[in-house]
């Protein structure tokens, strides 16, 4: 009786709780600018902060003036927008295959995509690829052929369960085969494998993000719009059957859509886990399951965490750096257990 | 003040002890030797760097053995040796150095090995505008001569430079001379808890055919797991290990008795040679002295250690 377009779908325990979504979702905003300008206006570089908007828009009138502004413009801007960028994407994937599975341990690595990536980086690293060009197409490469086999295989099975039990298996694959390329590699490359894997933001250029930004937003637009198929599947796979969505092309799209945004990030920044895990569910603890406002309010809560995260990785031991992984899953663990604490699930 | 220090000032003195006649060739001195050392003081503000951050042990070693220690204002974290690194701030490890890091430490050079990391992170120093030398880090003599020709020349001491460069040459081809045994050797290092055994194509391999020695496991490539059945079977002679390896184990005596070690004729003969990791491993400029340690361990003494 229902088309996908009913608001009926929209799980809205009362009528206060669209215009909360939405305040929340520009405090959130407001938080992630203003985190954006301490983040670029500080690090192992004293910038005053005053100086900004003229090194910025300016042209630079000492050899101070000029380091200050290559810094800003060469080191610090194409980082915060990557982890901006890789945070917005890798939390929203992680609140839609949450939805997916239904599942709150589920993340984007469950069909593959992160383990994928990272036995085409490892491979592309151990089997000699000429330079590091090839790094990112590869692991690219890699998510996308781990997610589609697993996606493949997976739908032979009723339900989201296939997904779920080819996923496993495929990452028990991959997970080998890295290991075996981790044997085979050599001093130089595991060196290389063990930079890659841990995570890490310090590769970010503007050319890599002029193709990255667009395409992340883009897809994560895309992955907005289908809200109320998330939310249909909260109810449960049949469910959402009898509500009218085809459950077979929704997951299909949803799988290629988080395959399709999580693969680059994956080339891009390495293995950085655990925001896609556990901001989402800050954000649901929050404002409920709805994804009409679950899945902004999440998207912009992941580039909160990371840009934060990465932050606090380039202040902490000046003038060295932490690794990014370390950061999040120090900060995210902790705060994480202290909101289950409180909130006593 | 000023009176004063002109009174003192041996050039007042010269100035008033000498006669018309004397003067004016003085004065012409004077004028040559300033003109001199304002050259000299000119041509080191713009060639010689006052400000290094060195990226690798070795690296940093060559700054420190030309004397140019002072110079440097920072290092990786890998710069252990001599002892006044410690003071030096630290930007990383040179594989996953912080370019803002060094940025911030204002160098007016950075040397830097080919292993240096994170990718993109030498192009972005030099899209700051910071002078990078980028020099080969292979475990070779060859390549060593070429960090400390390109260090010296990049710290304006060339000349020193070919000197150390000659003298270890010449130091590492009279030990080369020196017989060795060709013993049969197994170089180790242990991380985690887990043995890992040298192939070939690493920095031991190199030490050790340097040294006359025989890789027993010359057929593998890179660091591998040791197989504590492999180990017995290959029966080296003698073992060499790392002292970080050694603290790894909690102490020679648990290292003596890890499975793979225990059994093998090294271990029963206690003829274990223990290293410091950047003099065994590093190809910096103490070369000479790690081979002579590494020698002389094999070639008789039980159970050196350096």
């Amino acid at each position: 009786m229902s088309s996908p377009t009913t608001p009926a779908l929209t799980i809205a325990s009362s009528p206060l709780q669209l215009p909360r979504g939405l305040i929340v979702l520009l405090a959130l905003l407001a938080v992630l600018i203003l985190l954006v300008l301490v983040s670029s206006a500080s690090g192992a570089v004293r910038i005053p902060f005053a100086e900004l908007p003229r090194l910025l828009f300016g042209t630079p009138t000492s050899d101070e003036e000029l380091l200050w502004r290559n810094v800003l413009l060469e080191v610090r801007l194409p980082r915060v927008a990557l982890a901006v960028v890789a945070g917005a994407g890798l939390t929203l994937t992680g609140a839609a295959i949450q939805a997916l599975f239904r599942n709150p341990l589920a993340e984007p690595g469950l069909i593959g995509i992160s383990s994928g990536g990272a036995l085409g980086a490892v491979a592309a690293i151990v089997l000699g690829a000429p330079a590091m060009i090839w790094l990112a197409p590869a692991a690219f490469l890699g998510s996308v052929v781990a997610t589609s086999l697993c996606y493949h295989i997976g739908k032979r099975q009723q339900g989201v369960g296939g997904l779920l039990l080819t996923g496993v298996a495929i990452n028990v694959v991959c997970g080998s085969l890295i290991g075996l390329f981790t044997y085979l590699a050599d001093d130089n490359q595991l060196r290389s494998l063990t930079f890659w894997n841990m995570g890490s933001l310090a590769g970010a250029t503007w050319s890599s993000l002029a193709f990255l930004a667009p395409w992340t937003l883009g897809l994560c637009l895309l992955l907005l719009r289908q809200w109320r198929a998330l939310n249909a599947l909260l109810l449960g796979e049949r469910e959402a059957q009898h509500l009218g969505f085809a459950m077979k092309p929704v997951r299909r799209k949803l799988v290629l859509l988080v395959a399709l945004i999580v693969g680059p990030l994956v080339a891009a920044t390495g293995v950085i886990g655990f925001v896609g895990l556990v901001v989402p569910h800050l954000v649901r603890l929050t404002l409920g399951a709805d994804h009409r406002w679950l899945l902004p309010n999440a998207m912009v809560a992941g580039a909160i965490a990371l840009t934060l995260a990465d932050w606090l990785a380039r202040v902490a031991v000046i003038p060295a750096e932490l690794p990014i992984g370390i950061v999040t899953s120090l900060i995210g663990g902790p705060f994480f257990l202290w909101l289950l604490a409180r909130r006593a699930f | 003040m000023c009176g004063l220090s002109y009174d003192s000032s041996p050039a007042g003195e010269a100035v008033r002890a000498t006669n018309e006649s004397t003067l004016i060739p003085i004065m012409k001195n004077l004028f040559l030797a300033l003109l001199l050392s304002l050259s000299t003081v000119f041509a080191q503000a713009a060639e010689a760097p006052q400000r290094v951050v060195s990226l690798g042990g070795p690296l940093t070693e060559i700054v420190y053995a030309l004397g140019a220690g002072n110079r440097l204002v920072g290092a990786d974290i890998s710069s252990l040796y001599p002892a006044e690194t410690a003071k030096l701030p630290k930007v990383g490890y040179y594989r996953a150095f912080s370019v803002e890091g060094v940025a911030a430490l204002n160098p007016d050079l950075v040397l830097a090995t080919d292993q240096a990391g994170p990718p993109q992170a030498i192009e972005q120093l030099r899209r700051l505008g910071k002078r990078v030398i980028v020099l080969p880090g292979a475990p070779t003599l060859d390549a060593l001569e070429q960090r400390i020709q390109g260090v010296s020349a990049a710290l304006g001491l060339r000349s020193d430079g070919s000197v150390m460069a000659a003298q270890i040459r010449g130091e590492v081809e009279q030990l080369r001379r020196t017989p060795s045994g060709a013993m049969r050797v197994l170089l180790v290092s242990n991380h985690t808890g887990k043995l890992e055994g040298a192939g070939r194509d690493t920095a031991a391999d190199a030490m050790l055919k340097l040294a006359g020695a025989k890789n027993v496991l010359a057929a593998q490539k890179g660091y591998k797991p040791l197989s504590a059945e492999a180990s017995l079977a290959l029966a080296p002679a003698a073992i060499v290990t790392t002292n970080m390896s050694i603290q790894a184990a909690g102490g020679l005596s648990q290292f003596l008795a890890m499975p793979g070690i225990a059994a093998t004729p090294a271990a029963k003969n206690k003829r274990v040679i223990v290293m410091d990791d950047l003099l065994l491993l590093g190809f910096g400029p103490r070369l000479p002295e790690a081979l002579r340690v590494l020698k002389g361990g094999l070639v008789g003494v039980t159970m050196a250690s350096r």
